[in-house]
């Protein structure tokens, strides 16, 4: 593929990487991952973003040991659903799988995958 | 609104053919109902066809009208896709259609070749079933996400995996004499629990098989049967839809499916049965922990009961909810795109009393189907009933 950006995504990316992560909130209070022009939970339009809360809860994790080939070298490694909140995210965990559990306290981050370089979404524990 | 009957079932060997395109395994699974009903290609109005992953593992795109001219049929014919779900939303359309008296006789199918990929390809094609941006892009991959879905289920109502390993037990002991089914072995629980890891806590053991196959059902108007002196006990009496958000951490809760219970809800009114009705039931068990979350979400076990439901024998196949008695996607093999037509032409041959199992249900009237894609954000939910003994 080229390398077009995929708008919302990127920019969230890169936001993270800045240390300032953020979501989009609805007039409701629903939390969603841009990008978004309505909310997924009850359709408002009335979005905003909002700063995403510096540490997260882990709500469910599994460490992978057959990945797909874009992480081939990057096998084992833990994928994790954080809890911030308001949203929920998805990312890789960067620590040993066994020092993460559920409800062990994670800050997001930005990191690369071994196998191609690509960015990719990230846990540290706290 | 006329009934619908299934006048004919078609299915090829699941397993290993990476040699053999789509195109040819539908035919042999298309022709085969067609022979089973009855039914001259000719008199056919409309193919609905379910594939996945053609454009990736073929490089074919609009397979609607290929399926179509394998059967030798020329009428209108459309690819459904939704991931694993894909053959029964096909079949869901189609269901409505000849309810509404559109359509008079329907062939609805699914074919997937997925073993002329690499193991690594086709873990990629698969995972693509999940959120992109948000899902794939952070490693995630089906397994995967299956495992997060079996860590909170373990997390909020407990369970093992030694739980789920009864339920790969007991689906490879229901596949031990159906032909069609890609593993005929039994396995144990040690088997299983000695497996590989593929994504913590899952095992190798907890995975359905990478799959080439197809299936095939040819539906009619109960009018057309009547008037064609078919043989046609068995009709589709419900079927029902839910759907959810993409992501996994988007859904309310990781642990459960939601759209799955919307979809049987809406099988079994639309019916007219409840849970307590059903004798037996196809679900999607593509890992061990799906079966767990499908047999909850039709009712047959509260939320958080289901998950030792294998080992204690209910849904064993003489238990008193055999569930899975084709072996399941777990044993009999998941073509993708073919599993949902698939699990009705199983059940259909189960209440006919003409499937290798069907000694274990001779009573058996009402029969469940659920078909699930990605992870449950598609769920479609077929009721069966024999109708004519």
């Amino acid at each position: 593929m080229s390398d077009v950006r995929d708008a919302g995504y990127d920019d969230f990316v890169d936001a993270l990487a800045d240390g300032e992560g953020y979501y989009v909130e609805c007039d409701e209070g629903h939390g969603s991952l841009p990008p978004r022009r309505a909310c997924p939970h009850c359709a408002s339009r009335d979005l905003s973003e909002e700063p995403l809360p510096e540490t997260g809860t882990v709500e469910s994790c599994t460490e992978i040991h057959v990945p797909t080939p874009s992480f081939a070298d990057d096998a084992p490694y833990v994928v994790a659903v954080v809890d911030f909140g308001p949203v929920r995210v998805t990312g890789q965990v960067l620590a040993d799988p066994e020092d993460v559990e559920i409800g062990s306290t994670v800050a997001p981050t930005v990191t690369e995958t071994a196998t191609e370089g690509d960015r990719l979404v990230a846990f540290e524990l706290r | 609104m006329t009934n619908v009957r299934v006048a004919g079932v078609g299915l090829t060997h699941f397993g290993h053919h990476p040699e053999r395109t789509s195109r040819d395994l539908f035919a042999e699974a298309g022709l085969s109902a067609l022979d089973d009903a009855d039914v001259a290609a000719g008199d056919v109005e409309s193919v609905y066809y379910g594939n996945f992953m053609g454009e990736l593992s073929e490089h074919q795109g609009h397979q609607g009208p290929l399926a179509a001219e394998a059967l030798g049929v020329d009428a209108p014919a459309t690819r459904y896709e939704s991931a694993c779900a894909s053959s029964g939303v096909a079949l869901r359309q189609a269901v409505r259609d000849v309810r509404n008296g559109e359509v008079d006789v329907a062939v609805v199918g699914g074919a997937e070749r997925m073993n002329n990929l690499e193991t690594a390809e086709s873990t990629e094609a698969l995972a693509i079933a999940a959120d992109d941006l948000y899902e794939v892009r952070a490693g995630m991959t089906f397994p995967g996400a299956y495992a997060l879905m079996a860590s909170a289920y373990f997390e909020q109502f407990g369970g093992s995996r030694e739980d789920l390993a009864h339920v790969a037990v007991k689906n490879h002991a229901n596949a031990l004499g159906n032909d069609h089914a890609q593993y005929q072995k039994e396995i144990t629980v040690e088997d299983a629990m000695e497996s590989p890891p593929v994504a913590s806590p899952l095992h190798l053991y907890d995975a359905c098989p990478v799959t080439d196959g197809a299936s095939a059902v040819v539906l009619v108007g109960e009018a057309y049967a009547e008037s064609e002196d078919l043989d046609a006990p068995v009709a589709v009496t419900g079927t029902g839809q839910g759907g959810d958000k993409m992501a996994l951490h988007d859904r309310e809760d990781v642990a459960t499916s939601p759209a799955a219970t919307d979809a049987a809800e809406e099988a079994y009114e639309d019916a007219g049965v409840s849970a307590d009705d059903v004798d037996l039931a196809e679900v999607h068990d593509c890992f061990t922990i799906a079966e767990v979350l499908a047999t909850e979400s039709l009712g047959f076990f509260e939320t958080g009961e289901g998950v030792d439901a294998a080992r204690r024998g209910v849904t064993t196949s003489d238990g008193d909810l055999p569930v899975n008695l084709s072996g399941g996607l777990k044993a009999k093999g998941h073509p993708v795109g073919a599993t949902g037509t698939s699990q009705v032409a199983e059940l259909t041959k189960l209440l006919r009393g003409d499937h290798v199992n069907s000694e274990h249900v001779p009573d058996a009237t009402t029969a469940v189907a659920h078909n699930a894609g990605g992870t449950v954000a598609s769920a479609v939910v077929h009721v069966l009933e024999e109708v004519e003994a």
